[in-house]
């Protein structure tokens, strides 16, 4: 598997053509570059187009102009397939599997190369790395909101994708397992090869998380102001308390609600 | 455990009130048997009649099963099409409805002409009321999966094979056995209609000969054993629903028995 690809978006623009006559512009004069094996989070409102950003990313929906470049290669012309992994709000896995089983998903389909006692093995070591050695055999409704998700984090893992793609995947847990899931996200990231595409509405999140935050704004969605978050890795739970990160939180902040 | 079994003890006690009740309420105002026999009479004559009773079973539980089978597969497959092709299912929706709202059994007489006495008209009418919900309910359950799955899927690689063996079919499988269960007592009322009017066996023939020759308990009788079968296949179907869907039982908690 080639590594992470270098993503390079520039001046993109993306039209909805509405009922009628009328269109809605969803993005507009959007660029960003993100380099490989880097964590990216998109921040701003709701309706500033952060999931129509990672739709174009994963080439389910095209720009209206402007470049999206995957090393170079335009992204209409790169086969993604089997390239990128989702962790979703919900979990979405699938009832009758058990952990193990909903894990091996992902596999099954994007690595019939690989013979299936090493899928399973290395279905369970992902299990294990997200803290649920002992579950492998559990149906998802016998998990915690936060096991499901776990689950699902290891099902997009497993497949070993050069992209992950998390839309708000934190959103529907309780602050507790949040941040202990954030935690590990960053312990899982440093032993992958993996680009993490994060979008989030929490800006602590994407400041405690990110390499680079990526400040958007609604109605047409825009880049307000990309900001590389300097602290050191590894990082940790402590960090929210350092003065750096609050103004950094604050900052961020003002952008989005300038009145305030 | 004790639970379920203070259950079933409680339903099997709803049945006995009841017949205990009917037997009471026939004795005390002195109903005459050929208007409501008592349960008791009732049982003697099914005893009587068992040789009877039981050969006429089976060509009822043979239209039966033949015609939620067809409808079973021919729903499952129609049911395919309304669920991918938005061609095919906003061309045959309102015929689906308009097929529907027609009342199958009014047309028992016409498949006398068309397919005489023997088993075919039983089949044709029980296929045609237990086919709406599973068409229905199929196309309903195929189309609830969530599609951002199935683009995670897509983008895995798989093919259209492997979204429908491995998601969608099992996704939908909760809903196509829930119309099955509602089908199954359908085809019944369908076979059974079809008995009363073209046919000379099978317990839909039983009940409405012993009603033209005022033998009104062994018309009870027709209409005891009849309810047992369609008990007894509507089991069927929740039995198969558990083997297929284990998880979903578990998902459910306690386990609901009928």
């Amino acid at each position: 598997m080639a590594g992470a690809p270098h993503i390079h978006i520039e001046d993109l623009n993306l039209h909805y053509r509405t009922k009628g006559n009328g269109s809605v512009t969803a993005l507009q004069g959007v660029t960003i570059d993100i380099a490989p094996r880097s964590f990216v989070s998109i921040v701003g409102p709701s309706g500033c187009g952060k999931t129509t950003l990672l739709k174009v990313l994963s080439g389910v929906l095209r720009p209206s102009s402007g470049k999206v470049l995957l090393e170079n290669t335009p992204i209409g012309e790169t086969d993604l397939s089997g390239k990128v992994g989702y962790v979703f709000q919900r979990p979405l896995l699938l009832p009758w599997r058990t952990a193990l089983d909903n894990v091996l998903l992902t596999t099954e389909i994007a690595r019939k190369d690989m013979p299936l006692a090493q899928r399973k093995a290395e279905a369970r070591e992902w299990l294990k790395l997200t803290g649920l050695a002992g579950f492998e055999d559990r149906l998802p409704h016998e998990l915690s909101g936060g096991m499901q998700q776990r689950v699902s984090l290891s099902r997009a893992l497993a497949f070993r994708p050069s992209i992950l793609m998390m839309d708000e995947p934190f959103a529907a847990l309780d602050e507790i397992t949040r941040e202990t899931m954030q935690e590990e996200l960053l312990r899982l990231w440093s032993v992958t090869e993996s680009t993490v595409i994060f979008i989030t509405h929490s800006i602590s999140e994407a400041v405690l998380l990110s390499e680079r935050v990526i400040v958007m704004t609604a109605r047409p969605g825009r880049v307000d102001e990309i900001i590389d978050i300097p602290f050191p890795r590894p990082r940790d739970e402590e960090l929210r308390g350092r003065p750096e990160f609050t103004s950094l939180v604050q900052h961020i902040r003002h952008k989005l609600h300038p009145r305030v | 455990m004790k639970n379920t079994l203070a259950r079933i003890a409680g339903q099997i006690g709803v049945f006995f009130a009841f017949f205990a009740l009917w037997e009471l309420a026939v004795d005390l105002l002195h109903v005459k048997p050929v208007i409501l026999p008592p349960p008791s009479m009732i049982f003697v004559s099914m005893v009587k009649h068992w040789l009877y009773l039981l050969q006429n079973s089976w060509p009822t539980f043979l239209a039966v099963s033949f015609g939620f089978g067809i409808a079973a597969v021919l729903g499952f497959v129609i049911a395919i099409g309304i669920a991918y092709s938005r061609w095919v299912s906003e061309l045959t929706y309102p015929f689906l409805i308009a097929a529907q709202v027609i009342p199958k059994v009014a047309l028992a007489p016409l498949f006398l002409i068309w397919f005489g006495f023997g088993l075919a008209p039983k089949v044709v009418i029980a296929a045609l009321i237990a086919f709406f919900p599973i068409v229905i309910n199929t196309a309903r359950g195929l189309m609830s999966v969530e599609p951002e799955l199935i683009q995670y899927m897509r983008s895995l690689g798989a093919n259209w094979r492997e979204i429908f063996f491995k998601i969608s079919l099992p996704w939908a499988l909760p809903y196509i056995f829930a119309s099955f269960r509602i089908s199954i007592t359908l085809a019944v009322v369908g076979a059974v209609v079809g008995e009363f009017v073209s046919s000379d066996t099978g317990l839909g023939y039983v009940i409405s000969y012993a009603n033209t020759s005022l033998d009104t308990d062994v018309m009870f009788a027709g209409i005891f054993v009849l309810s047992v079968l369609g008990m007894l296949l509507f089991l069927v179907v929740v039995l198969i629903e558990r083997l297929f869907l284990s998880w979903q039982a578990a998902v459910e908690g306690t386990p609901e028995t009928m």
